[in-house]
């Protein structure tokens, strides 16, 4: 059976907010693949990134359950990639950002354990906490 | 020539010894690095919101001591940023572009500073690697003492170098700086699928796992391709391909280590600089043996 | 006897206009205004950092922050007390600890949070570089850190600011005792001094001080600072 798709004013604002936010006219995607195709961690993924942009524009707000964007390592290999000159990787930090804002946390610090704490370099912890913390 | 230097806080501690060996291999050639005598942390990954202009604050303000080493004398005309971690690039870069594109932005973060002067987007921010290019990769060749002739190496260019287009050190796809460098070194550069395939960077966090899944398929293909080490331009990179092989290790026991060097210890090896400068006691996977059983140690 | 007109001034105390004179401090202010203040005071001098208060002038956007005993009122000043500061603390053996990078990484992961923006050093009624304390720590520089926060009295503000939630004076005071413990220059001074204390030397001076009356306390410490001069 074909799946219907309502676009209401609750999905066209949020198609309009990430749009915004991640300053990438999404509507332009056309479904290539390409970015799937050439990211990195699309395999530990339940979306791929070309599913992330097209929940994105049908206004499917279920996207901000998919745990995609929190694995988006911001490599920018669908940036250079994509034949719409789209970049996924701001779409995903708009996403993070709906999030982080409103104080919820990816990571939560005093849960690391000393020995991570201790192991890794401060470059990973500063990345990490800008990316994955509110 | 006296240039700009902006270290970054890993450089100064965890991976000093990447540091060091840049420094001096960079005296070698003539190219004094004048560090900024105040800077703080750029915050290693750029914001991409479009309203995040707060975390430009961080890389904007380092660019000010830049015009504040102009104007106290400490170098000369001279509005360029040096970086070394490749992550440090990107981000300094990735806010002077935003700058450029959105001029409004510059009058909130100038607004927003304390003591410091206003900031006119005049400085460029440029990779180490991209000085050694300038200044000819003959002058490096003049340098070498210790011929790495036996030597293959994988050259790793990660993300951070070549994207986005826009920051881009080289071609994003088929980058040639590094394998230049190499051979100028006299190694010789293995030419490679994962070269410019993603370690996981900060996944290194909460994901360790796909992280040492990346390292993996990175370092076996380093070794498929005839590589008997690894180097690279980031000390992030450094860890999610050097450290992370314990792990690795755990998880495929057949697994043979391979060593990560950064590209100025190398420099370093090659210029036959002093065992200290070299820092080879600080990369998780020893590379001496290695080194020694080439005979270049 | 009510002061003239002409030297009395207007500050609003957590929304309620006072007329106060106008060469007040914020806590003589306050308690010229009815407050009889209980916490949120301490030595009056500006060293113990417990009246913590943020404050703004007339006509000027910036919210300040000050010490209520150090800071004169001006005529519109609208304010309101700090008395305390919910702060996180990590519980550590200084004795088990090393001066190192990684003793920051795990008592305080929360410094890689601070994005430079420079509000705890505009916050910092010590005029202290705060941001470049925690800047110090990040780079695993201890000394640089101790030193910078040398005149830190606690009082919350830097961290009240904070957007990254950062708690800076604990941090701060974590590197002046690594410093203290591990870096610094031993001083063989000190030692004897030390030694001098045990062995008795400064018992008969001390126990005279205990006994003194508060006011040949009071002359004596003033004219130690005299001969200081
Ligand atoms: S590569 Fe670009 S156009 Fe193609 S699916 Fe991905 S975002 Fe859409
Ligand atoms: S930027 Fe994100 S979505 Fe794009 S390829 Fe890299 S990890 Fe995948
Ligand atoms: S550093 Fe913070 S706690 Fe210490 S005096 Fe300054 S504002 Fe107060
Ligand atoms: S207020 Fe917080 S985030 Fe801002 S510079 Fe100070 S410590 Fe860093």
């Amino acid at each position: 059976m074909p799946k219907t798709i309502v676009l209401d004013k609750k999905s066209v604002d949020f198609l309009k907010k990430i749009t915004d936010l991640s300053g990438e006219t999404i509507t332009l995607c056309d479904q290539c693949g390409t970015c799937s195709g050439g990211c990195p961690v699309v395999e530990d993924m339940d979306i791929t990134p070309s599913q992330l942009m097209r929940m994105v524009l049908i206004g499917d707000q279920t996207v901000m359950q998919t745990k995609t964007m929190w694995l988006c390592a911001t490599c920018n290999t669908c940036t250079v990639r994509c034949p719409r000159m789209l970049d996924v990787s701001k779409v995903a930090e708009a996403l993070r950002q709906v999030t982080l804002r409103q104080s919820i946390n990816k990571v939560k610090i005093d849960e690391i354990s000393k020995e991570d704490l201790s192991e890794l370099p401060q470059i990973a912890l500063v990345a990490a906490f800008r990316k994955l913390t509110s | 020539m006296k240039i700009p230097y902006y270290p970054g806080c890993t450089l100064k501690s965890t991976a000093k010894h990447f540091e060091n060996s840049a420094i001096e291999s960079a005296k070698a050639l003539g190219i004094e690095f004048v560090e900024l005598p105040k800077w703080n942390c750029c915050g290693v990954v750029t914001p991409l919101a479009e309203d995040d202009i707060m975390h430009h604050v961080a890389p904007v303000r380092n660019l000010i001591r830049v015009l504040e080493m102009n104007k106290s004398g400490a170098v000369n005309d001279e509005k360029r940023l040096l970086t070394l971690c490749s992550m440090c690039f990107n981000t300094l870069k990735r806010s002077t572009l935003r700058i450029k594109e959105k001029v409004d932005d510059l009058d909130v973060l100038n607004d927003f500073m304390y003591k410091e002067e206003d900031y006119d987007g005049s400085v460029e921010v440029v990779h180490f690697l991209e000085i050694l290019r300038e200044n000819g990769f003959d002058e490096i060749k003049k340098q070498v003492k210790k011929s790495l002739e036996n030597l293959k190496i994988a050259p790793y260019y990660g993300c951070m170098l070549l994207r986005p287009k826009d920051i881009g050190i080289d071609d994003a796809e088929r980058p040639t700086i590094f394998n230049d460098l190499l051979t100028s070194l006299s190694a010789e550069p293995i030419e490679w699928r994962a070269k410019n395939k993603c370690c996981g960077s900060f996944l290194t966090l909460d994901n360790k796992e796909i992280v040492s899944r990346l390292g993996y398929d990175i370092l076996t293909n380093a070794q498929k391709s005839g590589a008997d080490l690894i180097v690279t331009s980031c000390p992030l990179c450094a860890f999610n391909l050097d450290n992370r092989q314990k792990i690795i290790k755990q998880k495929h026991p057949e697994f043979e280590e391979i060593p990560v060097l950064y590209f100025t210890q190398l420099m370093a090896i090659a210029f036959d600089l002093d065992k200290e400068v070299m820092g080879l006691d600080g990369n998780y996977i020893n590379p001496v043996p290695l080194l020694e059983s080439k005979g270049i140690l | 006897m009510m002061k003239s007109k002409e030297n009395m001034v207007t500050v609003y105390i957590m929304g309620d206009a006072y007329n106060v004179p106008e060469s007040s401090t914020i806590i003589t202010a306050m308690e010229y205004s009815g407050f009889q203040l209980t916490t949120g005071v301490g030595c009056r001098e500006g060293f113990c950092g417990a009246c913590a208060t943020i404050y703004r002038e007339k006509g000027d956007y910036k919210l300040k922050g000050g010490l209520a005993c150090q800071t004169v009122v001006t005529d519109g000043m609208t304010l309101a007390q700090i008395p305390f500061m919910p702060a996180e603390k990590p519980i550590y053996d200084l004795k088990e600890l090393k001066p190192d990078i990684n003793t920051i990484k795990e008592l305080f992961p929360t410094i890689f949070r601070c994005v430079s923006c420079n509000t705890c050093t505009k916050a910092c009624p010590q005029d202290i570089d705060v941001m470049d304390y925690i800047q110090a720590l990040k780079k695993g520089n201890i000394a640089e850190a101790a030193d910078i926060s040398f005149d830190c009295i606690r009082c919350g503000l830097c961290a009240l600011r904070c957007p990254a939630e950062i708690v800076q004076y604990n941090a701060a005071t974590l590197a002046r005792r690594l410093y203290g413990s591990y870096l610094a220059k031993k001083s063989p001074e000190v030692d004897e001094s030390i030694e001098d204390i045990k062995a008795g030397k400064y018992d008969k001076e001390l126990e005279e001080l205990t006994k003194m009356d508060r006011k040949t306390l009071s002359e004596k410490y003033y004219a130690r600072e005299t001969k200081l001069r």
